[in-house]
C-alpha cells in the first residue's frame, strides 16, 4: 500500500492521474504535463511536495553536527533564514541524499530531504549523531506528531498569487532574496524551488494544507504533477536523486562540485574519499539534433570514450529532446556526440547543463 | 473511463485494428494507451513494404514521460504510414482513433478473428 500525502483527495478531485513514486501515491499530471510545464514557465503552477520530509535539527551542537554531516559548509550560513543546498555523503564519497538546509539560528536548522530516501537518511543521521556524541535533537516533520504539508508555488506570477491568498505574508516576503526562508505564523515560506522559476515553497501544518491548496486553485494557480516537475527541473539543470546521482556516485562526477567545500580544513563524512578519488567524469547537458527522445541509461559515444545519460526527456520549452549526462573528462561544450537509442545512433550536441530558466531558453 | 469503440478490434498490448473494405487493416494505439502515456512527442513508424510477424515490435510511441513499443497485431506487410501523426504526435492524444499509425495487408485474413472485441478489451484495460 503506497503512502498518501494530506492532499491525496484534492488531487483526485482535480482529476489527477496518480502513480506510485518511490512508495508514494502522487499525481503525475492533471491532464497535460506539457500544459502544466508551460504554466510554470509563463504564469504560475503549484506542486504538492508534502511527500518530501522536513527535519528539524535543534540543539547546542546542531551546527557542529551539520559541519561534519554534509559536503557543503554550514559556516557559510550567517544570516537567519539563509538556505544552503548540499549533498550528504557516505564514507566512500557517494551521495546518500541531496538536501536543503535552512539556517534559523546557530542552534536551529531545518532540513528538507527527499521522499524516498527519508527513512534511510534519518537512520544515517541518527547513527552519525551517536558516533559523534553530539547534543541535539533530530525531529522529522512529515509523519510524526506535528506533521507539515508542503506546497511549491512556482512561476513568474507565483509570488503575486501567494500574496493574494496569504496577504499577511506579503510584507515579510516581498524583499526576501533568493534561497531564503522565513517563519510567518503557521507558514514557513521559502524562496527556493525546483523549476528554475521564482516562487515560494510553503510549509505549513498538515491540517491547514488542503485549505491553502483550494485557495490557490481558486486564485487560478495551475495544479502541476510530478511529470511537469521533472521536465522543469531538467530544463533548469537541477539534479534528481536516484537518477543523476546515488550512493555509488561522487558529487564531483554529478555536477555538484560547486556544492562541495574542499577549501577549508573542516572534516566531513566522505571528504577523504573525494580527495583520494578526485573527479573522474563530468556532468554536462545534451541537446538531441535528430528526432527522438533521450532517456536515462542511454549510451553516449564521444571521441574520449563512452558516457551515460542520467536523465533525459523532451523539453517543452525548447521543443526538442534534452538530457543530463555523465561524460568522460575531455569532452567539451559544443562537441558533437552520438547517443545509442534502440538500434540507431543519433546526433547530439554537448551544452552547458542549464537549458531554460525564468521563462527563457538558454541554449 | 477511456473510450473503446464497439466497431474496432483490439490487442492486449493496447493496439486498435479496423478492417477496411479493401482487406487492409488500419492500426493505432487505444485511448487507454495514450492516456497512460501522457503527452506524446515522438512517433517512430515502420517502413512501407516491410513485413512483420504477429507480436513483433513495429513502432515506438514516446511521451514526455516514457517510450512504449507498438506491436504487430497480426502478421503482414506495411502498406502505408500516417505522416500527419508523425508531424503532430499530440493528435494521438486528441483522438487516438482518428490518428491512426499505419496500415497493413494481413498475411492471413483469418488471423483477425483472434483479436479481442471491444467488450474483452474493456475488461483488460479496466484492470
Amino acid at each position: 500500500m503506497s503512502e498518501k500525502t494530506i492532499l491525496n483527495n484534492a488531487h483526485r478531485q482535480a482529476g489527477a492521474r496518480m502513480v506510485d513514486f518511490g512508495g508514494w501515491d502522487m499525481p503525475v499530471n492533471y491532464g497535460s504535463q506539457i500544459e502544466e510545464h508551460h504554466a510554470v514557465r509563463t504564469d504560475c503552477g503549484m506542486f504538492d511536495v508534502s511527500h518530501m520530509c522536513a527535519v528539524d535539527v535543534v540543539g547546542p551542537d546542531a551546527k557542529e553536527f551539520l559541519r561534519r554531516l554534509v559536503a557543503n559548509n554550514v559556516d557559510k550560513l550567517k544570516v537567519p533564514g539563509k538556505a544552503l543546498y548540499s549533498a550528504m555523503l557516505n564514507d566512500a564519497g557517494g551521495v546518500v541524499d541531496d538536501l536543503i538546509i535552512y539556517y534559523l539560528n546557530d542552534t536551529t536548522y531545518r532540513l528538507v530531504i527527499n521522499a524516498s530516501t527519508a527513512t534511510k537518511d534519518l537512520a544515517w543521521m541518527a547513527a552519525r549523531q551517536q558516533d559523534w556524541g553530539l547534543n541535539l535533537t533530530i525531529t522529522e516533520r512529515r509523519d510524526g506528531n506535528d506533521p507539515l504539508g508542503m506546497i511549491a508555488v512556482q512561476g513568474p506570477k507565483a509570488k503575486t498569487k501567494v500574496w493574494e491568498v496569504l496577504p499577511q505574508t506579503r510584507a515579510t516576503t516581498e524583499n526576501l532574496p533568493p534561497f531564503f526562508g522565513v517563519q510567518i505564523g503557521d507558514y514557513f515560506i521559502a524562496t527556493t524551488g525546483y523549476t528554475g522559476e521564482e516562487g515560494f515553497e510553503i510549509a505549513l501544518p498538515a491540517a491547514e494544507t488542503e485549505k491553502l491548496w483550494h485557495a490557490l486553485l481558486a486564485a487560478g494557480v495551475t495544479p502541476c504533477g510530478l511529470g511537469a516537475r521533472d521536465t522543469l527541473r531538467l530544463e533548469a539543470g537541477m539534479n534528481l536523486y536516484g537518477n543523476d546521482m546515488d550512493e555509488t556516485v561522487s558529487p564531483l562526477d554529478a555536477g555538484l562540485a560547486w556544492t562541495v567545500d574542499l577549501k577549508t580544513e573542516r572534516e566531513f563524512v566522505g571528504k577523504a574519499a573525494l580527495l583520494a578519488n578526485g573527479q573522474k567524469s563530468q556532468f554536462l547537458g545534451l541537446v538531441l539534433q535528430d528526432k527522438g527522445v533521450l532517456r536515462g541509461h542511454q549510451k553516449v559515444i564521444t571521441a574520449q570514450g563512452d558516457g551515460e545519460i542520467t536523465s533525459g526527456t523532451f523539453s517543452p520549452t525548447l521543443q526538442q529532446s534534452i538530457a543530463l549526462a555523465r561524460l568522460p573528462l575531455g569532452v567539451a561544450i559544443g562537441d558533437q556526440v552520438e547517443v545509442e537509442i534502440r538500434d540507431k545512433r543519433l546526433k547530439a550536441k554537448v551544452v552547458k547543463p542549464t537549458f531554460a530558466r525564468n521563462g527563457k531558453a538558454l541554449v | 473511463m477511456s473510450n473503446v469503440p464497439a466497431e474496432l478490434k483490439y490487442t492486449e498490448s493496447h493496439e486498435w485494428i479496423r478492417t477496411e473494405a479493401d482487406g487492409t487493416v488500419t492500426i493505432g494505439i487505444t485511448d487507454h494507451a495514450q492516456e497512460a502515456l501522457g503527452d506524446l512527442v515522438f512517433l517512430e513508424l515502420p517502413e512501407v513494404g516491410k513485413t512483420y510477424a504477429a507480436h513483433q515490435e513495429m513502432a515506438v510511441v514516446e511521451s514526455v514521460k516514457a517510450a512504449a513499443d507498438v506491436y504487430a497485431p497480426i502478421a503482414g506487410e506495411v502498406t502505408e504510414v500516417n505522416q500527419a501523426a508523425v508531424d503532430a504526435p499530440e493528435s494521438v492524444n486528441q483522438d487516438a482513433y482518428a490518428a491512426w499509425l499505419f496500415k497493413m495487408k494481413p498475411a492471413n485474413a483469418a488471423d483477425l478473428d483472434s483479436l479481442l472485441d471491444a467488450a474483452a478489451y474493456t475488461r483488460i484495460s479496466a484492470d
